[in-house]
Formats: C-alpha cells, structure tokens, sequence
C-alpha cells in the first residue's frame, strides 16, 4: 500500500459544528473586488447544469469567461435528459423536512462513502437553487393553489422534489443556458459550441489552460485562462450500453488524470433498475423509464426457467413476484441497487423474459385493476406512450419488460471542500466530481448537485483562489502548451493512419461487455483479477488493430468516437482495480465475497472507510492508490435492510 | 410484431463540406430489424460503409431520447419522418415496410447552412435566445420560490411552451423557412409567467428583430411547424408573439 499524501488530501474542511462550516468558511475566503474580476479569466468546459450555471454566475460577477461544449450548442448537453425531479428541503408540505434530513437521507443513501461537510453544504444551498430557478422563469408543476408542487421520489419518506413534469432536467438545464446566453449578449461569455477539451495545459504547476478541437474544422487550438472548470459530467458510457447521451465521455476528465489530477472511487457506479431492455444487436442506447414506475407496477418473472407463455397465460401461482418475496417490507421500492442486482439474479438463473431472457416484467394489470385505466394513465401516461412508441408494445394489455442499465457514475475526479482538484487551478464541478453522492446516488440529487456546485459554491471559492494566488495572464505561446498540442496531434494522427480492420464501435461494444459482466451490478476477486488483463489485451490490440475514417481537417465523429474510446480502454482498467482493491460491498459497489446473509451489500468500515486516490504514474504503468479517510462526526453508520 | 428483417433503400444527401456540391446516394440495407431506430439503422450501415473502406455519413445525435433535440433529418421530406411527436432517434423501423425506398436529407434553410452530409448549423436559434430569451435576475437574492404565486393554468400553458427541444423541425417543415415557433414558443412562455413580466416588451422585439436578421422568413400560417414538432407546441405560440410584438411597438 502506498503513503497517504497527507498534503495532496486535504479536504479543506473548514472548522467549526456542522451547521455552522459553510458560513464559517464563506466568512473566511477572501474577495476579489468588482474591478479586478474583470481582469480574470475562467475556461469552463461543459454547459450541462454545472457548467451552465457555472459560466452565468461568474459572468454575472464580472470573470471573463470562455465556455466550451461538444454540442452544436449549449442546450443540448445531457443534462436536458434528467426526468424525474430535484430534491431541496423547503419542507413546504409540511411533512417534517429539513436541511438535517436531507442531509441524512443523502449519506446514507451515499452508503456512508461520502464527507459529511459536503454533503451537508449540498442539502444548505438546496433552497436557494428552487428560488433561483423559478426567478428565472422555470415552470415548475404547481397547485391549483399557485404554489409549488411536491413528490416524494426514489423512496424518501417525505415530498421534497421539485418536477416539471418528466422533463425537469430540460426545464432547469434551459433555465442555466437563457442565464448564460444573456451573459453572451453582455460580451462576459465566449460561447463555443462544437469544441472538444483534448488536455489540460499546466504551467508552473497551476492549471493555466487546455488544448481543444474545432469538431467542424478539426483545427487544435490553444486557449488560457486563469482557471479552468471542468464540468463534462460522469463516465457511464464506458459500459456501451447505458441510459447517457451517446456524445458523453470521460476524456476531458481522463485527460486531467493523466496530467496529475486523482481519480476518486472510479468503481462507484449506478445501474438503474428500470430501463427498456436490450433488443438486439445494433442496439445503441438504453433508454430509462422513471423509477416512480415501481409505486405501481409489479415486478415478476416466471417461477420456472425457460417458461415461454405469454406473459397472460402465465397463472399467478406460477409467477415469482420475487422482490415482493424477498423483501416483504419495502417490495418493489427496494433500493436502486438492490432492485438492480436481484434482476440479474432471475435472469442467470434463466427466468428472464422476452426474447433476449434478459428482462422481467413490471406488471401493471393488477394496478390498472384496483385503480382504473384513467388514474394508470393519469399518473403514468407519457411514460406508456414512450415504452410504446420504443417497443412497439403496449404496457395498459402487456406487463412491461425491464432491465437494469449504467445510469450515472458517483466516482470522478477528486476535490476539496472547495471543488478544486489537487491540481491547483482546476476545479471539477457536477457528476465529473466524486464529492457528493458516496457510493449510490439518491434519486433527484444529480440536478441538485450541479446547480448548487455551478450557481452557489464555486462563485465563493473561485475568487478566493485567484485571490490568494495572485494569478497573472500567461501566454499559450509557451513551452507547455507546445508540448501538450504536439501530444494531441501525434494521437490523432495515430488513430488516423493505424487503418486496422474494426471499428471503433467494434471496440467499445467489447469493452463495454467486458466492464458489464465483470464490473457491472455484482463482482468478485476472480473476475476482476481476469478483466484486468482482458482490457489491457483489448487497449493493445485497439491500438493494432482499430479503423478511424476520414481526415483530421473535417467533421469527422468516428475520429472523436475513436479517442473517446481510446480512454475509456485505460479508465476501464482503473475502475476494476478500484473494485478489486475496495473489499467490501457500499452502495452500488456490490462485492459478492462480502454480503451479509440476507445478500445485502456488507461495507467493512474499519478498513473502507476512505475515498480511494488513483494516480496516473505513466503510460502502461500500474496506477497507485492514495486513500483519503472519511471521517463521521454527526451520523453513525449502519448497515443498510429492507427486509 | 413481425420480426423479419427488411429490405430498406436509402437515398441519402451526401455533401463533403460547406462549400461543395451534394447528391443523393443510393445505399441498400438488406437487414434492418423492424425494432431498430431510425439513428440505428444509419449506425449499422456506418459500420458497413467503414468496413468496405467507405466514409461513413455524417448526422447530428445525442441522447436519442427526443429530448435533447440533437437530431435532424428529413425522411421522406418531412422532418423527423411520418411518426407524430417524434423526433428521428425515437422513430423505429417498424414504422416503414419491407422493400420501401427512403430518402433522407438535412434541414434545408438558409439560416441553417450544410457542414457536412447531414449536419447544419443551428447557432442561428442561439442568438435568438442569445437577444432576450431569458428573464434578467442574477444567481443570489432571489425570493423564496413560493413567494409569488402563478396560478397553475398559466404554469401548465407556459411549460407546454417550454418543451422545444431546439431542434429546428418547424424550421424544416416551413415553406418560407420561419422560425416563428420556436421563437414564439419562448416568448409565450414568459408572457404567461409573471417572471417574463417587465422585459416583456424588449423581449419580443428583440427575439423577433434578431430571427429576421438571421434570415428566417416570415410565417404565413402553413401550420406545417406544428404538425412536425416533436413536442407538439400549437402554433398559438405564433398568434402569441405576433400580439407580444405589436404591442412592444407601443411604449
């Protein structure tokens, strides 16, 4: 085991109870006057919510700010795909809510992997992130009344989401981008859509800028700043399959990582229990359908492997309703994780369903029998319409077929209390953190944590920052930057000419599999020992073997597929070590050495209770892991039943 | 729900650059699956293309969800193809039939200029937005959310306009190449929020000036935008920023 690097992790937690550390900390970070933000200039890369709402604020207070994204344009980040809703604790239903429980909820859900400090700041600022968004326009349901709406979401014993009907994420992603875009009028942000991050530059030690490509041109450029945020969301799509945009990927962040920034908890993922499920092989995506599904509907697969009735002809003394069965206290509303992984269970053992067998039903006949066709569809409806119109089939006279997928990473880069990387100069916001959402994210936190992260936290510690370091302009006509552009151009002219026989969808579709089966919903010693070696056998033979089309000097999207890709062949190995070296079962990291005897996830808090530190020591080199200890003053852990 | 595989002819635009000359090219896929979208499809015949050494076409996508308003293409001349309320990446192969020929071209605008095959530029919508798609308040100080009430009519009204994806469909579909529901759909929006209140005036000249000078046309009441839109935003946003705009004439 290596040496905690004691300086390099520093939480920067500030001082004093819990309550009291945000303002505590805000009291002591130290101002940049109006006149000299104006000298300042900040890179953000990404426009989802945390980079949206990122570039606005700082904008708004007088930074000069250029931000990036991959995207014809800042609106269509993913984001704009988020469904269900955005906790905050306003308690307006007056069913007991408070900073305190939102809080709680949250590490606990976290399965006690996350920092008490950041998680309780996150549940401070979730009020004012409601006020913002409807000062801005944003149409949240309401009730008659005019007031806001509430729904208790993903299990949480009390109303404490904010929706807009399935489309929150859109609705407040749009209401961070009209924010921005009234920033661009004002000339405080160059907007550049269709530009890519290729590396970070470092000069003296300070993040001081990045190499990009034009995706319509292919020309690399240089740009420098005296920050730069990284806001490019999480890493899911390594697995091929998942519920992310097709264009998100993890290289602006990997990048980073190999110029010095640590890679926490890679292996914290989240599969989400209810998703449509694969139907053959060209599928590309998978597409979520709102867990609020499970209020009503009823899992089940047949009690007998191989049983190809229909679903209908199927008696119900021969169906399993078996997380009704194995958990008769929460049935169907287990956990994400639990719901997840007892899918797969049915499914080895061969009671899958449809054609692939890898699915069960979620059943709603017996919903639609108690409670009407009209409330089903009243409460369900667009979700119907969407599960037909994607399969052809209709849910009110079939029982659904789900499956779980990859839904959002909680691993990412590491940050201190301040979101800053252990790269001076560069701060990582939203899902591309690890900060906040331990080792399982809790429903309608993901839209809460890039808002609060982008409109009410690194507006405090940026300037605090620039202010103490006395950051001057630098020029990219430096011996860094040549390096690092001269280091983008080989790859790409690597990829370019290696004219090998497959394709990069070739390559991803195999490592995607490869991370599913064996660092997927449930894993062990013996198979990730194996995967390691397979991914490392499938990078080399990648850069053998792979097939990019085209040129450089043109919009080229299987050249941009093709680099992606090539990083998630080093990442995928770092997130099997992860899990290999993390012996014990949080959250969404199920061991299944380590369970208990009710096959729940067993974390072993004397040895685990730390943030894991990956650092990229050179190329083909074994990575090294530092270990930041967690620390749990105000909550006491246990051990997760649903029984 | 058959499961046969189809025969499909594809009559695709293709155009290397901004600058060159483009034509359709006839392409034959003799293995579609009927559950395969219509994104999936041109994924599969990428692949096919690159293994014979062939550049593979070029088309915007994302979340293939229909939300994040990525995709363009028109199908058989209508944008986002025959299925109502859907976007390309959520149309499936089960909608057409065995053997049948489709044609498939990008937006056609002159505010949205060809990159390349079928990718266009957009960034026209941007700076639409960009003149005064927005309510002007600053992150911090805002008022408890429940401070004001919006009765929930106006709230249900304002969010059916908020739901444009972007995509530029009713771009596609105008005869005269308007952009009048998009930027209608955002105008009408805030003119039912008491938020959109006092840029009221400023906003609808400002978002109607700037989609003139991008050089969309005028509306004249096809209604061919809202019979493509994937969101199905009524055209009433359109009588909406036409009564906005003429009264912001009026100080």
């Amino acid at each position: 085991m290596a040496q905690t690097k004691e300086e390099l992790f520093d939480a920067k937690i500030p001082e004093g109870p819990l309550q009291e550390k945000w303002d505590n900390h805000k009291n002591s970070l130290k101002l940049l006057n109006p006149n000299n933000k104006k000298k300042h200039h900040v890179i953000v890369v990404g426009t989802g919510l945390a980079g949206a709402s990122a570039s606005a604020s700082l904008a708004e207070l007088g930074y000069n700010v250029t931000a990036f994204c991959i995207q014809d344009s800042a609106r269509r980040a993913h984001s704009i795909a988020a469904q269900g809703g955005i906790n905050a604790a306003k308690n307006y239903q007056n069913d007991g809510d408070n900073i305190w429980r939102l809080f709680y909820d949250t590490i606990k859900g976290g399965d006690y992997r996350s920092r008490e400090a950041n998680v309780y700041r996150l549940a401070q600022v979730s009020n004012n992130i409601i006020d913002q968004c409807v000062a801005q326009g944003v149409p949240f349901a309401r009730e008659y009344g005019g007031t806001l709406a509430n729904r208790s979401f993903g299990g949480a014993q009390v109303s404490r989401t904010f929706y807009a009907r399935g489309q929150t994420g859109q609705q407040l992603l749009l209401g961070a981008y009209s924010a921005m875009m009234r920033q661009v009028e004002k000339g405080k942000i160059k907007m550049i859509p269709r530009q890519e991050m290729l590396d970070l530059v470092m000069v003296d030690d300070l993040a001081r800028g990045i190499i990009t490509r034009d995706l319509e041109t292919g020309e690399i450029q240089r740009h420098a700043a005296d920050a730069v945020l990284l806001c490019t969301g999480g890493y899911g799509n390594i697995y091929y399959l998942s519920t992310n945009a097709k264009n998100t990927n993890a290289s602006a962040a990997w990048r980073c990582h190999k110029r010095g920034a640590m890679f926490s908890n890679p292996c914290f993922t989240q599969i989400h229990p209810t998703c449509i499920p694969v139907s053959g092989e060209y599928q590309s995506k998978l597409t979520l359908m709102s867990e609020s599904l499970r209020n009503d509907g009823r899992v089940w697969v047949p009690k007998k492997a191989g049983d190809d009735r229909h679903p209908s002809d199927i008696p119900d003394d021969e169906r399993d309703y078996y997380l009704e069965r194995k958990y008769p206290s929460f049935g169907n509303l287990v956990p994400r994780d639990v719901a997840s992984r007892n899918a797969k269970y049915v499914c080895d053992e061969g009671r899958g369903v449809g054609p692939t067998k890898m699915a069960v039903y979620l059943d709603f006949r017996d919903a639609i029998k108690e409670q009407g066709l009209d409330t089903i569809s009243g409460k369900y409806g667009n979700l119907f319409d969407m599960y037909e119109k994607i399969t052809g089939e209709n849910p009110y006279e079939v029982p659904m077929r789900i499956y779980p997928a990859v839904h959002y990473t909680m691993g990412g880069l590491w940050v201190d209390y301040n979101l800053m990387s252990n790269l001076p100069g560069l701060f990582v916001l939203g899902e591309a953190n690890f900060s906040d959402h331990g080792a399982n994210r809790l429903g309608a936190s993901a839209l809460m944590q890039g808002l609060a992260d982008g409109y009410f936290v690194i507006p405090y510690t940026l300037g605090d920052y620039i202010a103490r370091n006395d950051i001057k302009p630098v020029s990219t006509d430096t011996p860094e930057f040549d390096q690092a552009e001269k280091e983008v151009r080989e790859r790409i002219s690597r990829l370019l000419d290696n004219k090998g026989n497959k394709t990069v969808l070739d390559f991803h579709r195999e490592l995607g599999k490869l991370m599913w089966d064996y660092v997927g919903m449930s894993r062990n010693k013996e198979g990730l020992e194996e995967v390691i070696g397979k991914i490392r056998d499938l990078r080399e033979e990648f850069w053998k073997d792979v097939y990019v089309p085209g040129e450089n000097e043109t919009f080229n999207k299987y050249l941009e597929y093709a680099y992606r890709v090539a990083d998630y062949m080093e990442l995928g190995e770092v997130m099997a070590r992860d899990a290999l070296d993390r012996e014990e079962s949080c959250g969404g990291h199920f061991r299944e050495e380590y369970q208990t005897e009710d096959g729940e996830a067993l974390r072993n808090d004397e040895e685990y209770n730390f943030v894991s530190c990956w650092e990229y020591k050179g190329e083909g080199e074994k990575h090294d892991i530092h270990r930041e200890p967690l620390e749990f003053e105000y909550v006491t852990p246990t051990q997760r039943s649903y029984k | 729900m058959s499961d046969q595989q189809m025969t499909i002819h594809l009559k695709v635009w293709r155009q290397k650059g901004p600058n060159s000359k483009g034509e359709l090219v006839d392409y034959t896929m003799d293995d579609v699956n009927p559950h395969m979208s219509f994104l999936e499809m041109f994924d599969w015949l990428n692949e096919k293309l690159m293994k014979q050494g062939e550049e593979p076409i070029e088309f915007d996508h994302d979340c293939r969800e229909g939300i994040c308003g990525s995709c363009n293409m028109m199908i058989n001349g209508q944008a986002h193809g025959p299925q109502k309320a859907t976007a390309a990446c959520q149309l499936h192969m089960r909608q057409f039939s065995d053997g049948d020929t489709i044609y498939v071209e990008p937006w056609r605008a002159k505010a949205f200029p060809i990159i390349k095959d079928l990718v266009v530029d957009r960034s026209a919508f941007d700076r639409i937005v960009e003149a005064g798609g927005y309510v002007s308040v600053n992150t911090g100080g805002a008022v408890d959310a429940n401070a004001q009430l919006i009765p929930k009519k106006e709230a249900d009204i304002a969010f059916d306009y908020a739901t444009c994806i972007g995509c530029g469909a009713c771009v596609a579909a105008c005869p005269n190449s308007s952009a009048s529901l998009f930027t209608g759909a955002k105008i009408a929006q805030f003119a039912h929020l008491p938020q959109g209140e006092p840029e009221r005036k400023e906003r609808a000249r400002a978002m109607v000036d700037q989609m003139k000078e991008e050089g969309f046309g005028d509306c004249s009441n096809f209604a061919e935008c809202e019979a493509v839109c994937p969101k199905e935003i009524s055209i009433t946003a359109i009588a909406e920023m036409r009564r906005e705009y003429v009264k912001s004439l009026f100080d």
